[in-house]
């Protein structure tokens, strides 16, 4: 028997609602109907009552939420596509996240981010947000590669104090299978090493890890080796297991899904150029989706985004320096 | 012989009692006083930021402060002094967040009007209009999937405030999810600087409240025991389980916007008219002329008052503030999750 991604992420709130009364989930068509994505599949009917349907209203359903993690509950919130998530921004960043450090009193809600193109999907249904929110202070944001980092960092968030927003990635939803469902996890703000090797270092995260996977195994046949380091979480970012990996290989490629200008890529590569300099034998290089909306047709959406193509080039090349 | 109900013109729709009318009128007196006590502390320059008075909208928001219980939930806005003291926020809270003490609850941190303990039902206001009426709809929500179901909500807002995405989506998520939500619009005739004729086109704010599908009623905000009857009245429907209400008073701000603004531009028609009377001289009056509370009895009221402000003032300015280096600089409440960024 084998669970996917999505699989992963429906058990998890299953598992989450089965244990702890306090959790309830909110948001559009999650009820009956089980989700866009079918991420709340026959929850409704197991859980009644806690599974509720809501307006499209992204910021109600924010408000909401904080309210709820208020008076004690765990609420999960799905947003429909990460993209609509920014109708409930101002609910995110500024009620969300200022509140434990204005109050006192903390703030447990988890905002469920289904992010990612794929291709058709088009300028509104296919962003990457990670990089926005990881920029507010008092936020978590997680973006889980694996079937069961999905599982188990979704339990995670659901547990931790603060307001997680957790970028689930669609690419992924399908296609990416688990032989089974994880018993223990690595802590959350804990980056792991995806696979050793000791020429390059590629740090991703989400479904940018598995391009750099494909890579890695690519350049293997040409004698190169490639570590790849699966951040988990953009927020907290593991710089220690970041610097650490260059400190084996001495060159840096960071690769991300979001827009160009700033984000996690940029901060990793400050971070090792502010406390790593010493231990790169070349410029560190980033690589993220191109600086424009999300394309529609395959042909261009293929190329706005890194590929395990566009991936093993900037590597080449950064391994000739 | 003292009547314990009062019905005024034995038009009210529900009949107000002396006791909660009494009390509701202390915490105005309260209020105003120190309002004042706050704007001649900001004109001598002792406070940081803003100053926002509650002047003229006394007698809506202690209505709305003195009709909850404790355990209900208040989410007040700027203008709410009266009706934070009535539900039970003390001087000492306000003066210290205003003053930036460390001991108050926002600790410097936060200022002013920013302030609240959610833990006491009592919603610290985030600046953004419209943000505090979706997170009152997801206590009253969260308290009855836990089963509690005598609770009541009651959220603030202004006429500006209802232009507001947030106010719209929170107003029709408490319709659909029949929350027990009070929503006490006040109408003050502006928005900072903007009439209500740049503000909306429909005739009258509670003709939205039928299109939410939400009982409402207008009021006049300057007559105390109007307030009472008809916020006492929503509270006790939404109790019952008749869902969400709405109010719409009409009144006048009889301040800037914030101690900054001389409010130069507000009508003088307005301010001449029915609408721009002091609710803080008409409930004076009309207890005076009903006999409910003396001359003198008003008098030792406001003298308390006074008292208690001077108390607080002069205690919390001899308190610490906020220490920069102590300050642990994190927002998170799981400090082990910190991002180690190195600043
Ligand atoms: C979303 C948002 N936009 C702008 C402001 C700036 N602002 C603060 S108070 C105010 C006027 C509010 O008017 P109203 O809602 O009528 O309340 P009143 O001040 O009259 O009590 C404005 C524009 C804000 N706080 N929030
Ligand atoms: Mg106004």
């Amino acid at each position: 028997m084998s669970v996917t991604y999505l699989e992963a992420i429906r058990e998890a709130q299953a598992r989450a609602l089965a244990e702890d009364s306090r959790v309830f989930i909110y948001g559009q068509d999650v009820g009956a109907f089980g989700g866009a994505f079918k991420a709340t599949k026959n929850l409704a009917r197991e859980f009644p009552g806690r599974v509720m349907d809501a307006p499209i209203s992204e910021d109600a359903i924010v408000g909401l939420g904080v309210g709820a993690a208020l008076e004690g509950l765990r609420p999960i919130l799905e947003m429909q596509f990460a993209d609509f998530s920014t109708v409930g921004f101002n609910q995110i960043v500024n009620q969300a996240a200022t509140l434990f450090w204005r109050t006192g009193v903390p703030c447990p809600i988890t905002i469920r981010l289904p992010c990612g193109g794929t291709s058709g999907s088009g300028p509104f249904h296919s962003q990457n947000l990670e990089t926005i929110y990881s920029h507010y202070p008092g936020l978590v944001v997680m973006a889980p590669a694996t079937v069961e980092d999905a599982y188990s960092m979704l339990l995670a968030a659901i547990a931790i104090d603060d307001p997680v927003i957790f970028c689930e990635h669609k690419l992924l939803y399908y296609h990416l299978k688990a032989e089974s469902l994880p018993a223990e996890a690595l802590p959350v703000g804990k980056a792991r090493l995806a696979r050793e090797g000791r020429d390059l270092t590629i740090v991703a995260y989400s479904a940018m890890v598995h391009e750099a996977l494909a890579v890695a195994a690519q350049l293997a046949t040409e004698d190169v080796e490639v570590e790849v380091v699966d951040l988990r979480t953009v927020k907290p970012l593991d710089t220690d297991t970041v610097i650490a990996s260059v400190a084996r290989t001495g060159r840096l490629l960071a690769v991300g899904e979001s827009w160009p200008w700033g984000g996690v890529t940029a901060e990793v590569v400050s971070r090792v150029a502010a406390e790593g300099f010493n231990l790169l034998d070349a410029p560190p290089v980033r690589l993220n989706s191109r600086d424009t909306p999300v394309p529609f047709h395959p042909s261009l959406w293929k190329a706005h985004r890194p590929t395990a193509e566009s991936i093993a080039n900037a590597a080449r090349k950064l391994l000739r320096q | 012989m003292v009547p314990s109900e009062i019905d005024r013109e034995g038009d009210l729709e529900s009949p107000v009692s002396r006791d909660l009318c009494l009390r509701a009128f202390r915490w105005m007196i309260l209020a105003r006083v120190l309002d004042d006590k706050l704007a001649s502390l900001y004109r001598g320059g002792k406070i940081h930021g803003g100053v926002f008075l509650g002047r003229g909208q006394e007698a809506l928001s202690a209505a709305a402060g003195v009709s909850l219980r404790r355990s209900d939930v208040f989410a007040p806005l700027i203008r709410d002094l009266a009706g934070r003291l009535g539900f039970g926020e003390t001087v000492l809270d306000v003066v210290r967040t205003y003053l930036g003490s460390a001991l108050g609850p926002m600790r410097g941190r936060d200022g002013n009007v920013h302030r609240g303990r959610p833990r006491q039902g009592l919603l610290p206001m985030i600046s953004h209009l419209g943000a505090m009426i979706s997170v009152a709809n997801g206590i009253l929500l969260a308290r009855r999937l836990k089963g509690v179901t005598d609770s009541v909500g009651i959220a603030s807002i202004g006429d500006g405030a209802t232009s507001t995405g947030s106010f719209h989506e929170a107003l029709n998520q408490a319709a659909v999810e029949r929350l027990p939500l009070v929503l006490v619009v006040a109408n003050n005739q502006y928005a900072y600087s903007t009439g209500n004729e740049r503000q909306f086109a429909c005739r009258a704010l509670i003709d939205r409240a039928p299109g939410y599908g939400v009982e409402g009623c207008t009021v006049d905000g300057t007559s105390l025991v109007e307030c009472l009857s008809a916020i006492g009245q929503a509270v006790a429907r939404a109790r019952e389980g008749r869902g969400p209400q709405m109010i719409e008073a009409r009144l006048l701000r009889l301040c800037g916007h914030g101690e900054h603004d001389d409010a130069g531009y507000v009508n003088a028609e307005l301010k001449a008219g029915a609408i721009g009377r002091d609710c803080l001289k008409l409930a004076e009056e009309f207890l005076r002329g009903r006999n409910l509370a003396s001359p003198q009895q008003i008098g030792q009221w406001r003298r308390e008052a006074q008292a208690t402000v001077e108390q607080a003032v002069a205690q919390v300015q001899r308190e610490p503030g906020p220490d920069p280096y102590a300050e642990e600089w994190c927002a998170l409440s799981g400090r082990k999750l910190a991002d180690p960024a190195q600043v």
